[in-house]
C-alpha cells in the first residue's frame, strides 16, 4: 500500500492528483484517506505542509456525482450567519482585515483597503444577492433576512471558461476549484463571474490572519481564491465547515443523487437560485 | 540600420534622457508592487481592473488604427501614403509593446506569465488576444524594418514581405476585435454584454490611431527634414472623421437600446457614467467631457475650412485623442465594474503609484518611438538627399 502510495505521488503531477482524490477516491481505496488529504494540501502549497499532522481518523471519502448546497433562509438567522463565516475563516486561512496585526511579527504592516478584502461566504440582503428579482412589494420578513452567498459551483462556469491557465477548473464531481500554484493573477475570471464571489489576494494575508489552520495552505499574494466547498474536508470524510457551523441551515450533498438529502429538500420546498437567467446552472439554492 | 539611433542632436539626447528618468522612477515604483502586491492600486474586490487593463484596451485601438494607412497603401495604392505607411507600422510596434508591458503590470503574479503558454487554453479568450497581439507585434517589427530597409537600399522590399503584409491586415482587426471579446462574452456584465463592442472598439481605434498619427506627422516635420506629406494628413483627417462618427454612432445605438428596453442590469451602468448611481458620480464630469470633444471633434472634421486648417488641425485632434481615451479607458472599464454584480456601488480611482507605472510604460512606448521614427525620419532624408 505504502509502495503504491509513493509512486502514484511521484508518477501524478500535484494537479492530476487533486483531481484525481476528486473524481475517483474509490481508485485508490478508502484505507488510503490520510494520503488524499496530505495531497490536497500539498496541491494548495503553502507552508503548511511541514506542520501536517501524520495520521487521521480513518473516514470515508465523501463522494458525489454532483455536489450541490442548499441553504434554508428560514433557519439562517444572524447569529448562525455569523458562526458560518467564521467557520470558513478558520478553516482556510482567510485574512480579516480588522484584525490588528502582531506589531513584531509583522512590523510597519500598511494600513488596509477594505474594498480589497477576502471573501468566501458571507452576508448579503434578497435585493443584492437576487438583485434582478428585486421587487417593491416583497414581504417584509424577506427584506431583513440575512442571505449567505458563496461560489455557486456552476455547471456552466463562466470562470472556468475565462481562466487562460486552467488554474481554475471544474471537477468531475462539480466542485469549482483552483490550482493557487497556477493562478497568474489576471483576475479574468473575476470579471467573469457573474455573482462577485471572486477575491483576489492584493497583499498578503498573513499579518490578517488571527491563527493559522496548518491544514489548510495560506495563499500567496497575487492569486485569485474563492469557496472551494471544502474539497479538503469531503476527502476526510467531513462536511463542509459552513454546514457545521450552520445548525441546520445548510445542508450540503449530490444533487444528482434522487435519494440524497438535498434532493429531497428540493423535491419538497420552493427553491430558488441566483440569477438563473443567465444559464451558468447554479448549484446553490435558497429554500424560500 | 539601428545606428542611425545612436547619432542624434542636443534635443534628441535630452528628450531619451527624460523619458529614461520617467521610466527609471516608475521601474522603482513597480518594485514596491512587485513585492507587496496590487494593493498600492486603487483597484478592489468590486473593480477589479483598473488604470493599467484600461490603457491596455486604449493603446490596442492606436496599434490598431495603424491599418488605416496600411489598407489605402497596401490594397488600394494609395500612393499619398507611400511616405507614412513606416510610421503607422511603427506606431502599432511601440502602441503593442506598451499593451503587453500593462498586461504584465497588471498580472498578481509576473513570473508566472509563461503559465499562458504552457498550458494553453483555447477556451480562454485571454489565450487568443495573446496570440493575436503578439502575431501583430511579430508582422509589424518584420515588416516595418524590411521595407525600411529596402527604402534605405533603394531596391524592392523582398517578395515575401508582401503576404505577411496583407496578413497584417486581418490581424490588425483581430486585436481589437479580441479585445472586444474579452468583455463582451462574461454574462454578468450587462453593460459590456453588447454586439456592438467590437464594431464601436474598432471605429474608436481608427479615430483615435490616425489622429495620433497626424500629430506625429506635425512633429517629424517639426523636428526632422522629412516632410510626411500635407495631402497624406488631410486624407488621415477623414478617416478620423468617418471612423470618429461612427464611434459616437455606435455608442447612440447601445443608449437607444439600453434605454428603451429599460433592463435595468443594463441601464445602471450608463446611468453611473453620465448621472452618478446612488449618489456616486466620480466619473460624471469625465464622461461629458469626452462627449463634448468628440463633439467638438466632429465638427471641427466634418467642415472642410477648420478641417483643412494646418494651425487647428493638430489641436481636433488632440481633443479627439483625449475625448476618446476617456471613453475607452476610464468609461469603459469602470462602466462595466460599477455598479457590481451584486448592484453594489464601490467607486474607483487610481492611485498615484498606479498612476506612475502607467506613465513609466508610456515613456517606454515613446523611447521606443522615437528611436523608430528618428530611424525612418533619417532613411527618407538619406534617400531624398
Amino acid at each position: 500500500m505504502k509502495n503504491k502510495r509513493e509512486n502514484f505521488l511521484n508518477k501524478s503531477s500535484r494537479r492530476g492528483f487533486l483531481k484525481a482524490a476528486g473524481i475517483s477516491a474509490a481508485a485508490i481505496g478508502i484505507g488510503a484517506a490520510p494520503a488524499i488529504k496530505a495531497v490536497s494540501i500539498a496541491s494548495g502549497g503553502g507552508d503548511a505542509v511541514s506542520n501536517m499532522p501524520v495520521t487521521t481518523p480513518k473516514a470515508e471519502v465523501l463522494k458525489a456525482k454532483r455536489w450541490g448546497m442548499v441553504i434554508d433562509t428560514s433557519k439562517i438567522t444572524d447569529e448562525v450567519v455569523e458562526g458560518v463565516v467564521a467557520a470558513c475563516r478558520n478553516a482556510h486561512n482567510i485574512p480579516d482585515f480588522d484584525h490588528k496585526p502582531d506589531e513584531k511579527k509583522y512590523p510597519n504592516t500598511r494600513p488596509v483597503n477594505k474594498t480589497q478584502e477576502i471573501k468566501w461566504i458571507w452576508e448579503e440582503h434578497y435585493k443584492y444577492a437576487f438583485p434582478e428579482m428585486e421587487d417593491e412589494f416583497l414581504a417584509d420578513k424577506f427584506k431583513s433576512l440575512p442571505f449567505l452567498v458563496t461560489c455557486n459551483h456552476c455547471k456552466n462556469a463562466p470562470c472556468v471558461q475565462a481562466c487562460p491557465t486552467k488554474a481554475t477548473f471544474k471537477r468531475e464531481d462539480g466542485i469549482v476549484i483552483m490550482d493557487f500554484h497556477r493562478c497568474i493573477g489576471c483576475r479574468f475570471c473575476m470579471a467573469a463571474c457573474p455573482y462577485g464571489s471572486r477575491s483576489f489576494n492584493f497583499r498578503d494575508a498573513r499579518p490578517f490572519i488571527e491563527k493559522i489552520n496548518p491544514e489548510f495552505p495560506v495563499r500567496s499574494k497575487g492569486v485569485v481564491e474563492k469557496c472551494n466547498l471544502c474539497a479538503e474536508r469531503l476527502e476526510r470524510g467531513l462536511q463542509p465547515a459552513c454546514v457545521e457551523a450552520s445548525e441546520g441551515g445548510i445542508v450540503v450533498g449530490d444533487l444528482e443523487d434522487p435519494e440524497s438529502e438535498v434532493r429531497a429538500l428540493l423535491k419538497e420546498n420552493y427553491a430558488i437560485r441566483r440569477k438563473q437567467e443567465l444559464g451558468t446552472e447554479p448549484s446553490v439554492y435558497y429554500i424560500m | 540600420m539601428l545606428e542611425i539611433a545612436i547619432k542624434g542632436s542636443k534635443k534628441y539626447w535630452i528628450w531619451l534622457a527624460v523619458l529614461l528618468t520617467v521610466m527609471a522612477v516608475a521601474f522603482a515604483v513597480y518594485i514596491d508592487q512587485f513585492m507587496n502586491g496590487l494593493m498600492i492600486t486603487g483597484m478592489s474586490r468590486d473593480v477589479s481592473w483598473g488604470f493599467y487593463i484600461a490603457n491596455f484596451t486604449f493603446l490596442v485601438g492606436v496599434a490598431a488604427g495603424g491599418v488605416m494607412v496600411v489598407i489605402p497603401y497596401y490594397l488600394h495604392d494609395y500612393e499619398r501614403f507611400h511616405r507614412i505607411t513606416i510610421l503607422g507600422e511603427f506606431l502599432a510596434v511601440a502602441s503593442l509593446i506598451m499593451c503587453l508591458m500593462f498586461i504584465v503590470a497588471d498580472l498578481g503574479q509576473p513570473v508566472r506569465m509563461l503559465n499562458v503558454l504552457l498550458y494553453p487554453t483555447p477556451n480562454s479568450m485571454l489565450f487568443w488576444d495573446m496570440c493575436v497581439l503578439n502575431g501583430y507585434l511579430f508582422l509589424n517589427i518584420v515588416i516595418g524594418w524590411k521595407v525600411l530597409e529596402a527604402e534605405r537600399n533603394q531596391v524592392k522590399p523582398p517578395a515575401w514581405t508582401k503576404p505577411l503584409i496583407y496578413l497584417s491586415i486581418p490581424f490588425a482587426i483581430g486585436i481589437h476585435t479580441v479585445t472586444a471579446y474579452l468583455y463582451c462574452g462574461l454574462p454578468g456584465r450587462g453593460f459590456w454584454l453588447t454586439a456592438i463592442l467590437a464594431p464601436r472598439f474598432l471605429a474608436s481605434a481608427f479615430a483615435a490611431g490616425p489622429s495620433f498619427l497626424i500629430l506625429l506627422c506635425y512633429l517629424v516635420r517639426k523636428f526632422t527634414k522629412f516632410d510626411p506629406g500635407w495631402e497624406a494628413i488631410q486624407t488621415l483627417s477623414k478617416i478620423v472623421c468617418y471612423a470618429l462618427i461612427a464611434n459616437v454612432f455606435f455608442f447612440f445605438c447601445e443608449v437607444f437600446v439600453v434605454f428603451y428596453s429599460k433592463i435595468p442590469g443594463h441601464m445602471t451602468h450608463i446611468q453611473y457614467l453620465f448621472f452618478g448611481l446612488h449618489g456616486h458620480n466620480a466619473l460624471v464630469p469625465w464622461m461629458w467631457t469626452s462627449m463634448i470633444l468628440m463633439f467638438i471633434g466632429i465638427g471641427l472634421l466634418v467642415v472642410p475650412a477648420f478641417r483643412n486648417n494646418q494651425t487647428l488641425l493638430p489641436f481636433t485632434c488632440i481633443m479627439i485623442f483625449i475625448g476618446t481615451w476617456i471613453d475607452k479607458s476610464l468609461g469603459m472599464i469602470s462602466g462595466g465594474f460599477v455598479p457590481n454584480p451584486l448592484h453594489h456601488v464601490t467607486e474607483y480611482a487610481p492611485t498615484v503609484p498606479e498612476v506612475v507605472i502607467s506613465l513609466g510604460v508610456l515613456a517606454t512606448g515613446l523611447l521606443i518611438l522615437t528611436v523608430l521614427f528618428k530611424l525612418a525620419a533619417t532613411v527618407k532624408e538619406e534617400v531624398r538627399g
